[in-house]
């Protein structure tokens, strides 16, 4: 599903990804752990093309597409969605306007019938019960006046109506108690099937307690420096990064 | 004879140019050589619809053809008593060329206590190359007496509308007035707004321009009476080469006076706007509050705005601050609507058209607000969403 080959990025003309290998096949579900300053949302910010990020080298293949030749829209068209870490307030834009053309969006690029008001409505009402969010919320602008936890469950929220074939999270689980946690992880894992693969960046364990990943990667310096198990995100959390480094080093 | 006085004061003041301090930006001179004249006959009724938008739910409705009357619809009201003229007409030429020009109008006496269901529309069509008119409206709202008033200029052709509206709000009274210059892309326009409000009254006014070829566009508050308060939102929008001037004076005369103001500009290819707004706190005017605040949208790189905010305050016992904006499309809001899907160009849409919505989500009459966002949309077609907040 998602090649990403000897990867060179960074910003403002300073690198931050150093070639970075992974790859990602349907249904897997992957994390990127690491500590701060490793490149973590980077990686995530490149793969959706934010434009501040520049690639210096290296290829991202996504479903056999070069995917950083498309825009981010198109990105989004074909089932990339970015989870992000701080989600912008834009008030004066209708949430659920803005998201129902998104869905459209997405959906006419897949060559499927738009929905009407009422089956997105339905849609949405559905899938705002998983993640716990009131209505009202959906009539306010986007993101307008949310809380921090409001906004992550907002991402999922958005990720659940929008059927993502990849999901990134970039650090969806930081500044979140334990119910909000095991919310966003109910959300994230009715995504996962044997088509839907998850990519989830964090700096801790706590999540992936929920969301048992297939495997897990250290990010260090912007290089992965050691893959495993989901039993690598354990010895992580008791050791901490110090000894990857010293290993690495 | 009003008229003849007038008359004579425009001759001497002649038309506004740049160098007269309150017309910096804005040169009226070339209208000089054209021959304007009135449209003394020929047609008065209503062009056929289709020309002029409909606004339903008016209570009543007057439409003037070339600044005569045409049709008079719904709740009929008594003319004001009180002939005084509000309008500076001994100072600013274009109210003096109206005065000496003077055609119909609405001029409409509320009296005292009384609440106007709904709201009262005038819709002003212009129509026809070299045609000019002068409308005048006068509205004195009683003590107590509530009312909306909308106001709407439309048109097709290179015709220029030069009108004045006094709004005289009694004690205690309660006036939302609305004012939508969409004429045609061909025509000039000027408006003279001035509003008198006495103790305790509370005006809002939400002024639009969006169309004309040269539009300017002044509003003059005079809070003459303690406790009296203004809402002024304004919003221009420009495209190819219109030309939106925006002033405001608003005069805070006696103690304990509010004034907020809100002005908002979007300018694309090479429109150019201009906020010129002035508060004025006089000496006895204790315990003002005044915010003034100018906002602005530039789409592209040869849109010009100039935004000139001035406090003149001569006492210290008040709160008051103002501040201008002047901003592009943000680029992380861009990038999160862009990363679920939405094309670059709807995004740019949703933006804008959020930026405007603060302005209008505020106007409370709701045909006259949905009549202005339609406005909206077609007068920025490649800015403008098609419709927002569909889903409900």
């Amino acid at each position: 599903m998602l090649e990403i080959k000897d990867l060179h990025a960074g910003i403002d003309g300073k690198e931050i990804l150093k070639g970075v290998d992974l790859t990602i096949k349907p249904g897997e579900v992957h994390a990127i752990m690491g500590p701060n300053g490793s490149g973590k949302s980077t990686l995530a910010n490149v793969l959706a093309g934010r434009p501040k990020y520049q690639v210096i080298s290296g290829s991202v293949t996504f479903e056999g597409k070069n995917l950083l030749e498309l825009p981010t829209e198109e990105r989004a068209r074909e089932g990339v969605f970015l989870a992000m870490q701080y989600p912008v307030e834009i008030p004066g834009v209708n949430n659920i306007y803005f998201l129902k053309a998104a869905l459209n969006a997405v959906r006419k690029h897949r060559g499927e019938e738009e929905l009407d008001a009422m089956e997105f409505l339905e849609l949405a009402r559905e899938k705002m019960k998983v993640v716990e969010l009131d209505e009202v919320f959906m009539n306010r602008g986007v993101n307008e006046g949310f809380s921090g936890g409001e906004k992550k469950r907002n991402e999922i929220f958005q990720m659940a109506v929008l059927d993502p074939k990849l999901a990134i999270l970039d650090e969806t689980d930081s500044g979140l108690d334990i119910d909000a946690l095991r919310i966003i992880a109910t959300g994230i894992n009715n995504l996962r099937s044997e088509h839907h693969s998850v990519l989830v960046i964090t700096h801790y364990q706590r999540l992936l307690r929920y969301l048992i990943p297939d495997f897990v990667h250290v990010l260090s310096n912007g290089r992965i420096v050691k893959s495993g198990g989901k039993e690598l995100a354990e010895e992580l959390e008791q050791k901490g990064y110090d000894w990857i480094e010293e290993e690495v080093a | 004879m009003i008229r003849e006085r007038a008359a004579e004061t425009f001759a001497k003041l002649g038309w506004p140019t740049p160098r007269i301090e309150e017309w910096k930006y804005t040169n009226l001179a070339p209208l000089s050589k054209i021959d304007w004249r009135l449209d003394e006959g020929g047609r008065t009724s209503r062009p056929p619809a289709g020309e002029t938008p409909a606004l339903h739910g008016a209570s009543a409705e007057f439409v003037f053809v070339n600044g005569r009357l045409a049709e008079q619809s719904g709740e009929r009201f008594a003319a004001p008593e009180d002939a005084r003229h509000y309008a500076d007409w001994e100072r600013n030429a274009m109210v003096a060329l109206n005065f000496a020009n003077m055609q119909d109008g609405a001029r409409i006496a509320i009296p005292a206590g009384t609440v106007v269901e709904g709201f009262i529309h005038l819709l002003f069509i212009g129509h026809g190359d070299g045609i000019w008119s002068h409308p005048r409206n006068q509205f004195v709202v009683g003590a107590n007496a509530q009312v909306a008033i909308a106001e709407t200029y439309v048109g097709t052709g290179a015709y220029f509308t030069n009108a004045v509206t006094e709004i005289i709000a009694g004690e205690g009274a309660l006036v939302d007035h609305y004012r939508a210059q969409c004429e045609s892309l061909d025509a000039y326009h000027v408006g003279n707004v001035y509003i008198h409000e006495a103790r305790g009254a509370s005006v809002t006014s939400h002024n639009i321009a969006i169309g004309a070829a040269l539009a300017r566009s002044e509003v003059n508050v005079a809070l003459a009476g303690e406790g009296s308060s203004i809402v002024l939102d304004g919003l221009f929008a420009g495209t190819a080469k219109q030309h939106l001037d925006n002033r405001t004076v608003i005069d805070h005369i006696k103690p304990h006076c509010e004034s907020h103001e809100l002005y908002k500009g979007i300018l694309d290819q090479n429109a150019r706007g201009i906020f010129d707004g002035k508060i004025i706190v006089r000496p006895d005017a204790q315990k003002t509050v005044s915010r003034q605040e100018n906002r602005n949208l530039l789409l592209s790189e040869s849109a010009i705005i100039d935004s000139k905010p001035t406090l003149e305050i001569h006492n210290d016992d008040v709160k008051c601050n103002h501040g201008s904006t002047i901003g592009q499309i943000e680029q992380e809001p861009l990038f999160y609507l862009r990363s679920r899907g939405i094309g670059e160009e709807e995004a740019r849409n949703l933006l804008v058209y959020a930026f405007a919505g603060e302005i209008v989500d505020r106007m409370k009459v709701e045909p006259v607000r949905e009549q202005i966002r339609r406005a909206l949309f077609q007068s920025m077609p490649d800015r403008l969403p098609e419709r927002r907040g569909g889903a409900r």
